[in-house]
């Protein structure tokens, strides 16, 4: 059986699923019902300083659903906790004493004073908690306070308080980083050169879910006013995805260990992101929308997937994938495929054609009885059928071999590699190709 | 209390009173929103999609569904009536099984269709059931058409010529409107009378007058040639095929499509009698529903008897399906050579077994014997032929394309003329047609 367990910035955990900092992690009670289920550790939602913040008396959250209320994307506008902070340091400790061989992190948000931070790093301390998570990430209400993702957004912040916890605790410091910024590599930076022994990331995207277009209000209406919420769940999956990625392959961060957060809900989720080079990943949306029981299915099949492909441990995975994310200027120009539709698994519908004619390269022709076949003089292998087509395997991209004619561009298949560095039409390149 | 269930003969109230409301609820019920939701998520909105061409109307499925599933069903009524006036029977009635989603690439996929007849039910629903007529007649053409028959046919063609203007009359022999909507339908599938819903909706466009009258007795066609600028004639099938049997005049020899009517416009199912053992002959819709209905009004034995095979039945697998799981027995391979009768009552069939060879169905010397209180013929119903100088094909009024006649001014449709299937669907698409060419003829277009 493969070994899910991790040592994340020197914090172990049975498993790499730890519950993010957020309401399942707000008390005692939900985060002792986690861990007997057999999550691998905690990120206690934010502590601030009392007096404790208060929250809206009306809805906290929006979503955005699929045809069967599936829950596609949530908003939040939940602050940090409001409960009393010695109540929290309570639980904390009463919980870590409890559950020794779990990972329990506790989340901070002080203002930018270097006398709370330390006030605030040595109650933790008191607990036992294995790290503390600098939330600099969150987008609303506390960032219009000058906390939060007010400070995630300015890299001289992020070093500076950075590097007041690193000297003020023992404890591990871990950075949650805001996705609210146009290049991740800079706060990544940042926290590296502030210490930090690890990110964690992403924090929520600024987000409207909807409109009430009887109100023309913004949703989650509160009296009739709304306000931008933190957006999560499966929606923002692919976001969270490439700022990981962006983050493992830096010169200057490539060795510092990410935490993945971010539309984290089944085992395959969390594979994907550990191949990018997150150390462990963080869960909150899918725990909301489920309950806690799907960590059962998270640790049974990433053990299947790992066990089935021969990977011993997470160590053997992580990273993987990061060698293979490139920028697009390097990528093989001589790499021609062409989409091949299956006659025998087509059910018919078209889609793919409809998806080409309007919008691509007008590269399938119907022909009767609804065969649909793809013109190679057309087809620039965009992918766009495959992607629209509802019957999985049915459209595929084959590559040409080398030698063969590609009939779109008349030119031959060449072997070598060749990316855009050294093409003619580039007008930076050095002599051409 | 009297053990009604079991009694011999034909009787009413076989049931306890209970069992009728449960038997005759809804087939397909509702969809509510939220299923209709999910229902409508699950349409590929295929490009040239086949649903369209499956339906005789040419209703934009795809379209319709995808109005569905961004919450706006009125939009998605709108465009079914566009196409079928009467889209809220068929969505009912229609054969989905053999037509939209037989061709849904679904079925292809994983055996499992859109439900396009539900879905179809839901969004005309929502207008009909909130009396929301949504077409308005172009101004006053000054020209009148004389509809004979308000069933499907002539109750489309009837709409649409009021749309573009026209005055409508509509002649019915019958004492309500709807034709086969109203008369000819199992209970089941058009519950709460929905049939005269549908026609009190469709008449709220305006310019449709329905009158008693019936061709051949009080009108003519010579009459109704002169006294309007067309005409179109729906009349159906008034007569039924007999079985040409030995005995076949004895009590209880029924003709089904009676027994459905009876049904339909009886207001407590239990009035109606039944036999304790019921043969429906015939293999068709008809003989599905009277067979079905006879169970759930008590019936001890149903079976329907089949001259050919099972694969040559006019009833789809669905409908045969259905009987089947009403208990139901279908025999197929058997042809009824006799009636007995006892007391002038109908008391057994006899049926010698046939087989088919070289495509000609031949009698295997075989025989059994059925008992039975009640005998239904369901064979199939024959078009009485009207005098006027109509041109004839196929016993039943010769029309081209859009529905014209051999007279000039005359237009027909429905299952009067030959082109269609009988089906509900097909009439409407034929009033349509006919109605658009009418409106060329009268306008010079």
């Amino acid at each position: 059986m493969a070994d899910l367990s991790t040592k994340f910035a020197g914090i172990r955990s049975p498993n790499p699923f730890w519950l993010a900092s957020a309401p399942p992690t707000d008390k005692e009670y939900n985060v002792r019902r986690a861990l007997d289920l057999g999550w691998g550790g905690v990120v206690w939602k934010t502590l601030g300083l009392d007096p404790h913040i208060v929250n809206v008396n009306g809805p906290r959250y929006g979503v955005v659903w699929g045809a069967d209320r599936q829950l596609i994307g949530m908003n939040n506008i939940e602050l940090i906790t409001d409960r009393p902070l010695d109540v929290n340091l309570r639980e904390i400790k009463s919980v870590k004493r409890d559950y020794a061989d779990r990972a329990m992190v506790v989340s901070l948000m002080v203002p930018c004073e270097e006398d709370a931070w330390k006030f605030i790093l040595a109650e933790v301390e008191q607990t036992g908690a294995d790290a503390v998570e600098l939330n600099f990430g969150c987008p609303h209400g506390m960032s219009e306070r000058g906390m939060g993702s007010a400070v995630g957004q300015v890299p001289e912040y992020i070093e500076m308080v950075t590097r007041w916890c690193k000297a003020n605790t023992r404890m591990p410091v871990i950075v949650k980083l805001t996705p609210n910024v146009t290049d991740i590599r800079f706060p990544a930076r940042a926290a590296k050169r502030g210490g930090a022994d690890a990110v964690s990331l992403i924090n929520t995207l600024n987000s409207i879910t909807g409109v009430d277009l009887d109100a023309f209000c913004p949703e989650p209406a509160i009296d009739g006013k709304g306000t931008h919420g933190g957006y999560c769940g499966p929606a923002v999956r692919p976001v969270a995805l490439h700022m990981v990625a962006e983050i493992a392959r830096d010169q200057e961060t490539r060795d510092l260990p990410v935490s993945g957060i971010g539309g984290i809900g089944t085992w395959r989720d969390a594979a994907e992101y550990i191949a990018l080079g997150a150390g462990n990943v963080q869960v909150c949306t899918a725990a909301m929308t489920y309950g806690f029981r799907i960590i059962h299915e998270m640790i049974s099949g990433l053990e299947h997937w790992m066990d089935g492909k021969g990977h011993p441990d997470i160590g053997a995975i992580r990273g993987r994938a990061i060698g293979n994310v490139t920028d697009w200027q390097y990528l093989n120009l001589n790499y021609v495929t062409k989409a091949r539709i299956s006659e025998d698994l087509c059910i018919g519908c078209g889609r793919c054609f409809a998806a080409c004619e309007d919008t691509s390269h007008q590269a399938i022709v119907v022909r009767p009885d609804r065969v649909y076949e793809v013109i190679d003089e057309e087809c620039v292998a965009c992918n766009l059928c495959v992607n629209v087509c509802p019957v999985e395997g049915c459209i595929t991209m084959e590559r040409l071999p080398a030698g063969a004619l590609d009939p779109r561009t008349g030119q031959t298949v060449k072997q070598d590699y060749a990316n855009w560095t050294a093409h003619p039409n580039n007008p930076a390149a050095n002599g051409g190709g | 209390m009297p053990d009604f269930e079991h009694s011999a003969g034909v009787a009413p109230g076989r049931l306890p009173q209970a069992a009728y409301a449960e038997n005759f609820e809804d087939l397909h019920p509702p969809l509510g929103s939220h299923a209709a939701q999910v229902a409508a998520d699950r349409c590929y909105f295929c490009h040239d999609a086949p649903c369209v061409t499956a339906c005789p109307t040419e209703i934009d499925i795809p379209l319709f569904i995808r109005q569905i599933s961004t919450g706006m069903p009125e939009a998605a009524a709108r465009t079914i009536f566009d196409q079928n006036i009467l889209g809220g029977m068929c969505a009912r009635a229609c054969p989905t099984e053999t037509l939209c989603e037989e061709a849904c690439v679904r079925t292809a996929a994983e055996g499992a269709p859109v439900e396009i007849g539900r879905l179809q039910r839901h969004a005309t629903d929502t207008l009909i059931s909130a009396d929301v007529h949504p077409y308005e007649r172009a101004p006053e053409s000054g020209r009148r058409v004389a509809v004979i028959g308000a069933g499907p046919a002539g109750l489309a063609c009837a709409h649409r010529l009021s749309m573009k203007g026209h005055r409508v009359v509509v002649f019915e022999a019958r004492r309500k409107p709807g034709g086969l909507n109203e008369y000819g339908i199992a209970t089941y599938k058009t519950v709460g009378g929905f049939a005269s819903r549908e026609v009190d909706w469709l008449l709220s466009i305006g310019g449709i007058e329905i009158r008693p009258g019936c061709l051949g007795d009080d009108l003519d066609l010579a009459g109704l040639r002169r006294d309007y600028d067309a005409v179109f004639l729906a009349v159906g099938l008034a007569g039924v095929n007999a079985l040409a049997l030995d005995g076949e005049s004895a009590e209880n020899v029924d003709d089904a499509v009676a027994f459905i009517s009876d049904l339909r416009q009886a207001a407590n199912p239990g009035c109606i009698p039944v036999g304790r053992d019921v043969v429906v002959i015939g293999g068709g819709m008809t003989a599905v529903d009277a067979a079905v209905q006879s169970r759930l009004l008590g019936a001890r034995t149903v079976s329907i008897v089949y001259r050919r095979g099972r694969d040559r039945m006019n009833a789809s697998g669905f409908e045969q399906d259905l009987a089947l799981r009403r208990g139901v027995r279908i025999i197929t391979n058997a042809r009824a050579v006799r009636v007995s009768a006892v007391d002038g009552r109908v008391r057994e069939v006899e049926f010698v077994r046939t087989r088919e060879q070289g495509g000609n169905l031949v009698d295997t010397g075989e025989m059994f014997r059925l008992p039975v209180d009640q005998l239904f013929r369901a064979i199939g119903q024959r078009f009485d032929l009207l005098a006027g100088g109509l041109e004839i094909a196929g016993g039943r009024i010769r029309a081209c394309e859009n529905g014209r006649t051999s007279l000039e001014g005359v237009w027909a449709g429905g299952d009067c003329t030959g082109g269609g299937e009988d089906l509900t669907v097909t009439a409407v698409a034929e009033g349509r047609d006919a109605a658009e060419d009418i409106h060329r003829f009268l306008v010079g277009d």
